[in-house]
């Protein structure tokens, strides 16, 4: 896969540290170790820390988890709890 | 109708209220939407919800100094600005200036993956942060049922917006909430479930291919509202409401008199014309001067300073000016004075109720003493003969609440029977002025009455009317041996009397001559018959003197006879 030469750019919104954006982080530390090892940037966002930022990407759900890089832009929201959707909503594996 | 709270805002200070700022919407929620409170709007797609919140927004920043913001779900920041911009909103300004802040939230299904549990708090921490830094003191959501079509998960959503609704009662600004109309509901997601405080519906009616906009408040707990069904206006000016049914008999009435323009109707009326303030309808068949009376009555008051709208519902400005013109009355100056405006539409342009926001509208902006609406008959087009009925109460009673006087003119059909417009508006105005066609030998003439004039004596007398190149005159009907006489019999019968008055002053003359011989003859006589007598005296008195010469004669000649004898003795 072509994929595999670039680097996903993840970022996480959260609010707080609440149970849900710990499990939602868990897991996809988890997804990634699996799958992207070595090719992959997690950047975590608090809004409760930095509320301007939640504009720029649209958030309305949180957790949250936006793909910017590679193309195109997704959106994953909830607590990242089923593999399955996740790993197809960053494009590691093609929906079926 | 003022923009202020008014007086009753006052009595109620148990729910506090922001000022919507809109034209009569204040006066029918007694003060502005419940502070601190959501306040749902529905109505169909085109019923002016999104300029609703806007305008609610704006008139908070810029009039009550309270910053708001915008979250739109639907439009972007750029569409809304040119789209609010019409109105005069510069909503960019606003912006720059800390006063507004439009947070545009797209939600893009496709691009969304649900997995697992969530909840709304990011758009939370949105709002909050969008609240907390301008200050805002009001928030318009529009339109949040679009999370329904962005999201799948219900259940969160309908949780996260009962807390949302909560959370932004607890923030204590005013809100408003946007909701499309759903089929059997107020909304279709069913919003009115989780506002409780205040829903307002606005409607777009079509009826007979003419629309309406309609405003009703269906709920609006803890006050006393307006419950009917308002409509509005949105024009350049904003939304105006107008509860012109709200209005009560209790206008002030005035002694002060009107110029009809016509002097010779004038006198009819009193002697003086039509109160201030006071409805006159001038009803009559086609052609026979109606409008020339009410431009007529327009000029008078121009002339005198007054100020008057003419509305139009059948000829455009224009050719009422060149046809009045023609009559040498001239409503171009006062055109160019400012004194008049023209306001041409036609009835079909708009339902009846958009005419009377845009004549109730324009009165007030234009502030003038005389109002002709030329001619109502054409309104029955748009409406029913009832509705007209009451838009034209309506109106009277707005204009009379401002002193203002109004002059209807309606078309009466020649149907022998009385006219349907004026059988059921007679009754509404103070004064009915009635032209009709008086059709005798080969000709039309005019005759005009005065059916009914409230308050003051007026003339029983049927007048002719007449219109000429100086402008509009009544003619006392010629009262002949053979009834009333109009027209060219008018002025037969008036020739022929006064032929027969030089025959009759010739006559006398010839008369007069006559006597005048015979009394010369007579004086000759008399001047005879004293010469004569002169003569006759003369003669009596000779032969008395020579009596009396003789006498004396006698005397001395016996005196010396006697003298005489006496010396021959």
């Amino acid at each position: 896969m072509e994929v595999n030469e670039e680097i996903w750019e993840l970022r996480l919104y959260v609010a707080g540290k609440t149970a849900r954006s710990v499990t939602a982080l868990a897991n996809l530390k988890k997804y990634c170790e699996e799958h992207l090892k070595d090719k992959y940037v997690i950047e975590v966002i608090d809004l409760l820390v930095q509320p301007q930022l939640a504009e720029g990407d649209q958030i309305l759900a949180i957790p949250t988890l936006v793909k910017k890089v590679p193309e195109p832009i997704r959106k994953i929201i909830g607590d990242l709890s089923n593999e399955e959707k996740v790993l197809v909503g960053l494009n590691i594996r093609p929906a079926n | 109708m003022s923009l202020e709270p008014s007086e009753s805002t006052k009595m109620h200070r148990t729910l506090p209220k922001s000022s919507s700022g809109m034209r009569g919407l204040d006066e029918i929620t007694a003060g502005g939407l419940p502070s601190g409170r959501p306040t749902l709007i529905c109505g169909a797609a085109g019923s002016g919800k999104t300029l609703f919140s806007m305008e609610f927004l704006v008139h908070g920043a810029t009039r009550y100094n309270e910053p708001g913001v915008f979250v739109a779900f639907e439009e972007k920041a750029e569409e809304l600005a040119v789209n609010v911009a019409s109105l005069g909103f510069d909503l960019n300004q606003l912006q720059a200036d800390g006063k507004i802040r439009i947070d545009h939230v797209r939600v893009e299904r496709s691009e969304i993956e649900e997995t697992g549990e969530y909840n709304l708090e990011g758009l939370f921490i949105r709002l909050g942060y969008a609240i907390d830094s301008i200050g805002a003191k009001r928030v318009v959501l529009d339109t949040i049922e679009s999370l329904f079509a962005g999201l799948t998960n219900q259940g969160v959503l309908r949780a996260e917006l009962r807390r949302l609704f909560e959370w932004l009662k607890e923030k204590k600004v005013t809100t408003i909430i946007t909701g499309e109309k759903g089929e059997a509901s107020l909304t279709r997601q069913g919003l009115e479930e989780y506002v409780s405080d205040c829903v307002i519906l606005l409607d777009h009616r079509i009826e007979n291919k003419i629309s309406t906009r309609i405003l009703r408040i269906v709920k609006y707990r803890g006050t006393i509202h307006g419950t009917n069904e308002y409509p509005f206006l949105i024009d350049d000016e904003g939304i105006s409401v107008l509860p012109v049914t709200s209005l009560q008999l209790n206008h002030p009435t005035s002694v002060e008199r009107l110029s009809s323009g016509i002097p010779a109707l004038d006198k009819m009326l009193n002697g003086k014309g039509f109160f201030k303030g006071s409805s006159v309808l001038v009803s009559g068949t086609a052609g026979t001067g109606k409008t020339s009376i009410a431009g007529s009555f327009i000029d008078s008051t121009c002339k005198d300073g007054g100020r008057a709208i003419y509305f139009a519902f059948e000829e455009s400005p224009h050719q009422i000016v060149r046809n009045m013109r023609s009559i040498n009355i001239d409503l171009q100056s006062h055109l160019d004075s400012g004194l008049l405006l023209f306001s041409a539409s036609r009835p079909t342009l708009n339902g009846l109720e958009m005419h009377l926001l845009n004549i109730i509208r324009l009165v007030e902006k234009f502030k003038p003493n005389v109002v002709v609406l030329d001619p109502i008959s054409n309104l029955i087009t748009v409406g029913s003969t009832s509705e007209v009925k009451s838009l034209l109460t309506r109106l009277i009673d707005f204009l009379q609440s401002q002193q203002i006087t109004v002059m209807f003119t309606a078309l009466a059909l020649n149907d022998g029977k009385a006219e349907q417009t004026d059988e059921s508006i007679s009754s509404l105005v103070d004064v009915w002025i009635l032209v009709r066609d008086i059709e005798s030998n080969g000709e039309r003439n005019r005759g005009l009455y005065v059916m009914k004039s409230r308050g003051m004596k007026h003339s029983n007398q049927v007048r002719e009317f007449v219109i000429t190149d100086e402008g509009l005159k009544l003619v006392d009907v010629f009262l002949g041996p053979v009834g009333v006489l109009t027209g060219s019999a008018r002025e037969t019968q008036q020739l022929l009397e006064r032929t027969s008055e030089a025959i009759h002053d010739h006559a006398i003359s010839r008369k007069d001559r006559e006597i005048e011989r015979k009394r010369l003859v007579l004086e000759s006589r008399i001047a005879a018959l004293k010469e004569e007598f002169e003569s006759v005296q003369e003669e009596l008195n000779k032969s008395y003197i020579e009596d009396e010469l003789k006498k004396s004669i006698l005397n001395d000649n016996r005196k010396e006879l006697t003298h005489k004898r006496d010396n021959l003795l």
